[in-house]
This record gives structure tokens, C-alpha cells and sequence, in this order.
């Protein structure tokens, strides 16, 4: 049996300009990952490199998780329409605050991507041209996809007005 | 006294009356936000015709509608619609809770999911089931005419779940301090107007500056 996929690798050019990136390869999935302070430089130069497409922006909490020593892991789903090839970005960011260049100037698609993440963990993109909240209402305060946010909220879902025959 | 009437006269209350035309005229209003809304329209469509109970028209205009139907789960942020929409419709209306999602919340025990829509809107009839088989709904609609039959007035003035409803009102109030900015959910403003008016023993420090 042939190997379909693409032979796992990063670009030369890449390679060469980003020294001491952490590349590793996982059943044919080549896996990158950055510090936050050159992930904007790093995904300019993909874009550039042919990885035109922005496939997903999402993000884990390892809040707990056995073995990890950071606690959010941003990652950036590549993909390279006209060469077939995929790459996976890794940032992993800390408490408190943390925040990472958008690369909204890069994918212009990746601007409600980041209000999701924005939404759902409270990672900050700098320089995002409109960081609202995506899917919960305006008025929510928390990051409920982080860890230490409970599973049944703290009562957010209880705080509306009780209409009654009264009313109507 | 001695009343002389031809045969072809019938003599009932008028209160009897207009029940007997609202309860044959339902006109629901389709709130359906899951897969309980697929049962929903099966049971407007031709299989199980829901015209024969005279509740047909669907209508997506609340004004136009006596009886909303809510047919699946609703989060919080779709719940201040779900109330302007009850609102909305006119006196005298009534609600079908169908489903186990939008009578408990189902198995959506989650922060995004309200538990039930009866903790904030009034509901008439709980259709159990996941979804709920048309016969269900038609059954919930059958016996909402008995209800509304027996119960339904000119108004719909007495009703008078305020008392019962309080109760509840008192359990969110003990929640305490939440992540929903009271201020600016136009809703909770209203109802705090409402709460304002209704309630004159009410320390004056709580009412507003005049």
C-alpha cells in the first residue's frame, strides 16, 4: 500500500529563516510548534510559503492535564490549496492574560475564528480589528470552554426576568 | 318565570361560548428550535392533520397566534426573544411546552441551556417524549381545549400565577451575583419596573430617583 498523503515536511525556506522550531510528524501530519512572540512572523512567511488556506483557529486548555506544563495550546490548522500539503501550528500561551498577535492581516477568514477563541477561552488577539464575543450573548463574562468554568455555568442561565399571566 | 323559545334557539353563557370558539380556532405560533420541530410539522401535515382540532394555522407572527408551541431546547441567548415573542401575542394565549428539552432541559444540563421554559414564561401544557410522537402534541392539544373550556376567560386576568411564580422569582434572586449584566438586558429592566410598581411596601431606597 502507497502512502497518499504528502511526504510530512516543513518548507525549506521556512526552516532556514525560523531556527529551533520544534517540528514533529504524527501519521503523516507534520506539526509545528512556536513561541508566541514569533507565531505572527512564522505564519506570515506559511502564507507566503503557499498555505493559503486557514482552516481553523481553536484552542485546548490543559488546565490539569497530565504532563503539561502550559496551560492553553492555540492551533492553527494550515492547508496549502495548491500543493495538498497540511500543517498544524502550534502556540502555547499562560495565566494571566494571555494574548497573541492576530493574524487577521494574514487570513482575512480568520477574524470570526479568533472571536471564537476570544469567546470560548479569553485568549486576546492583538490588533484584532473587532474582538466581540461570536457565540454567547454580549452581556456573558466568563470563558465557559476554559476548565475551571463549571459545566452548568455559576447561574447565568437563572438570571432572566420570570414573565407571568400578570404580564402577558 | 316562564320563557317561550322556538325550538331552533339555543341558550348558553357567553363566557361558554367563546371558550367553545377559542378552543376550535387554536392558532399556534411555531417556536421550534430542535428536532422536536420536525415532529411538529408532522403533525401539521397531512398524516396526522392537525386541522381536524381546528389548529392548523400556523401562524409566524405572534400577533396573529393564541398558542405557542416551544418545540426543543432554548439557550439563554435565545430566551429574551422566547419572552418578546410571548409578549407579543395577544390576550388570551396559552403555551405548549414540548419535549423534554424545553420542558426540563433534557439531557442539556449545561450552562448555555435553560431548564425549562416554565421557570420564566408561563406553560399550560408538558408534552413528555424526545421527541414527542405527533399523536403526543395532538393529544397536549386536545387537552388543552378541555383546559381552555373549563378555564378560559374574557380576559385571562385570573389566572394569577404571580404567587406561584414568585417563588421562583425568590430561588433566582438567591442565586446571587451572576455573569449576566443586569443593566443592559433591556428585559430584566423592564421586569424590574414591573417589580417597582407592583410592590409599594418596598424600602424607598430601592426605588428609583425621581
Amino acid at each position: 500500500m502507497t502512502d497518499p498523503l504528502p511526504q510530512p515536511a516543513l518548507p525549506e525556506s521556512i526552516a532556514a529563516r525560523f531556527a529551533g522550531l520544534d517540528v514533529s510528524a504524527f501519521r503523516g501530519q507534520t506539526r509545528v510548534v512556536v513561541p508566541a512572540a514569533e507565531a505572527h512572523g512564522l505564519l506570515a512567511a506559511l502564507r507566503a510559503e503557499g498555505f493559503d488556506l486557514l482552516v481553523d483557529v481553536t484552542c485546548v486548555d490543559y488546565l490539569e492535564y497530565r504532563g503539561a506544563t502550559r496551560r492553553y495550546g492555540l492551533v492553527y490548522l494550515l492547508a496549502s490549496t495548491g500543493g495538498g500539503q497540511r500543517l498544524t501550528v502550534r502556540v502555547f500561551l499562560d495565566d494571566p492574560q494571555p494574548a497573541i498577535p492576530t493574524v487577521v492581516d494574514v487570513w482575512p477568514g480568520a477574524e470570526w475564528l479568533e472571536r471564537e477563541v476570544w469567546d470560548m477561552f479569553g485568549i486576546r488577539f492583538e490588533g484584532h480589528p473587532d474582538l466581540r464575543r461570536l457565540l454567547m450573548p454580549e452581556a456573558f463574562t466568563a470563558h465557559p470552554l476554559r476548565k475551571d468554568y463549571p459545566l452548568q455555568g455559576r447561574g447565568e442561565r437563572h438570571n432572566f426576568p420570570v414573565l407571568t399571566r400578570d404580564e402577558g | 318565570m316562564a320563557l317561550e323559545l322556538p325550538e331552533n334557539v339555543v341558550v348558553s353563557r357567553l363566557d361558554e361560548l367563546a371558550n367553545w370558539c377559542r378552543k376550535n380556532s387554536l392558532w399556534p405560533m411555531p417556536f421550534a428550535t430542535a428536532c422536536c420541530g420536525i415532529e411538529l410539522m408532522a403533525t401539521g401535515a397531512s398524516k396526522h392533520d392537525l386541522a381536524r382540532f381546528g389548529a392548523e394555522v400556523f401562524r409566524f407572527s405572534p400577533r396573529q397566534c393564541d398558542l405557542m408551541i416551544v418545540a426543543g431546547r432554548v439557550v439563554m441567548k435565545m430566551l429574551p426573544v422566547l419572552q418578546r415573542i410571548w409578549l407579543q401575542m395577544h390576550e388570551p394565549k396559552w403555551c405548549i411546552s414540548m419535549g423534554a428539552c424545553a420542558s426540563t432541559g433534557g439531557v442539556f444540563d449545561t450552562y448555555a441551556v435553560v431548564q425549562g421554559i416554565d421557570r420564566f414564561i408561563p406553560v399550560d401544557m408538558y408534552v413528555p417524549g424526545c421527541p414527542p410522537r405527533p399523536e403526543q402534541l395532538i393529544q397536549a392539544i386536545i387537552d388543552l381545549q378541555d383546559k381552555i373550556q373549563a378555564e378560559g376567560t374574557i380576559t385571562g386576568r385570573e389566572f394569577g400565577t404571580r404567587q406561584r411564580q414568585a417563588r421562583k422569582r425568590a430561588l433566582v434572586e438567591a442565586l446571587g451575583p451572576t455573569g449576566v449584566d443586569a443593566a443592559r438586558n433591556p428585559v430584566v429592566q423592564r421586569d424590574l419596573r414591573l417589580a417597582l410598581q407592583d410592590s409599594p411596601s418596598r424600602p424607598s431606597a430601592a426605588s428609583p430617583p425621581r
